[in-house]
């Protein structure tokens, strides 16, 4: 039997990975998806403790998680298509219209 | 260590490589395609955790549709020049930093953590007589009917969203 503190350190693992791409990153797109490797931790941690709890409702979370990755996705693409029509840059550091 | 113990030893490791090797391939369709094998390795993990449903939708909309998406908008972006500049931003040092402060707290709380209330009814041999699928659906249009319905909210304000921030203004 696998411990549950194993999955909740992978998950830790793996959302540090997630925060340490989200600060280091240059290039919008690898922000998001960095993101959504947060998201992905969270649900594995999820999932775990329904299977060790014995109860259902920690699956549903991961599928009501899942459904705001994607709306989450799908409109920060959009933004990143609407701001590089104006400015032809989706390097991080260099989007500072509002930084006065 | 016991056979399970392996194998989830195994998808730790991968796990955690390839996230790591998401986070740091210079060309954004590899990071994407590192992403891809990375979820077919947490729907395994989601698989060995008796949930079949969360398995298949974590292939079917995060492969399926939120990385499709991802290749997309990298090909319509066009981003060669942008591939030859450095990959990380000046502070990369002070990202590396408190992510790993971040890290190194979060397993010291996390290997102390003790708290284990009363399990649920929802046993492993309950999922295997019912099916996870069932027991998802029933559980999801009955106690869970004002969240579900909100999530279709969510998804509509993201098409709607999506729509209006990309199509071209007409002054």
């Amino acid at each position: 039997m696998v411990p549950l503190s194993w999955y909740i350190i992978l998950s830790a693992v793996v959302f540090s990975i997630g925060v340490l791409g989200f600060l280091m990153r240059r290039n919008l797109i690898m922000v998001f998806l960095s993101i959504e490797l947060m998201l992905n931790s969270i649900n594995i941690s999820l999932a775990a403790f329904s299977h060790y709890l014995q109860s259902i409702t920690g699956q549903i979370m991961v599928f009501l998680v899942i459904t705001v990755a994607a709306a989450e996705a799908a409109i920060g693409l959009a933004i990143l298509m609407a701001y590089y029509k104006n400015n032809p840059t989706i390097k991080a550091d260099e989007i500072n219209l509002l930084k006065g | 260590m016991t056979l399970p113990q392996i194998f989830f030893a195994y998808f730790a490791v991968s796990i955690t490589g390839l996230s790591l090797l998401v986070v740091t391939r210079k060309n954004p369709v590899h990071g994407v395609l590192w992403m891809l094998v990375l979820f077919v390795h947490i729907a395994m993990l989601y698989l060995f955790l008796n949930a079949e449903f969360l398995a298949a939708i974590q292939i079917i909309i995060y492969a399926g549709a939120i990385l499709v998406l991802f290749l997309f908008v990298v090909m319509l972006l066009n981003l060669r020049a942008e591939e030859r500049e450095r990959r990380f931003q000046w502070s990369w040092p002070v990202g590396l930093v408190a992510a790993g402060g971040y890290a190194v707290s979060l397993i010291f709380i996390l290997v102390k953590i003790t708290v284990f209330p009363q399990p649920g009814h929802y046993t492993i041999e309950k999922m295997q007589s019912e099916g996870n699928l069932m027991i998802i659906g029933r559980v999801l249009y009955t106690k869970y009917l004002l969240p579900f319905e909100i999530t279709s909210l969510i998804l509509l304000v993201a098409i709607i969203g999506a729509v209006v921030l990309t199509k071209k203004r007409h002054e």
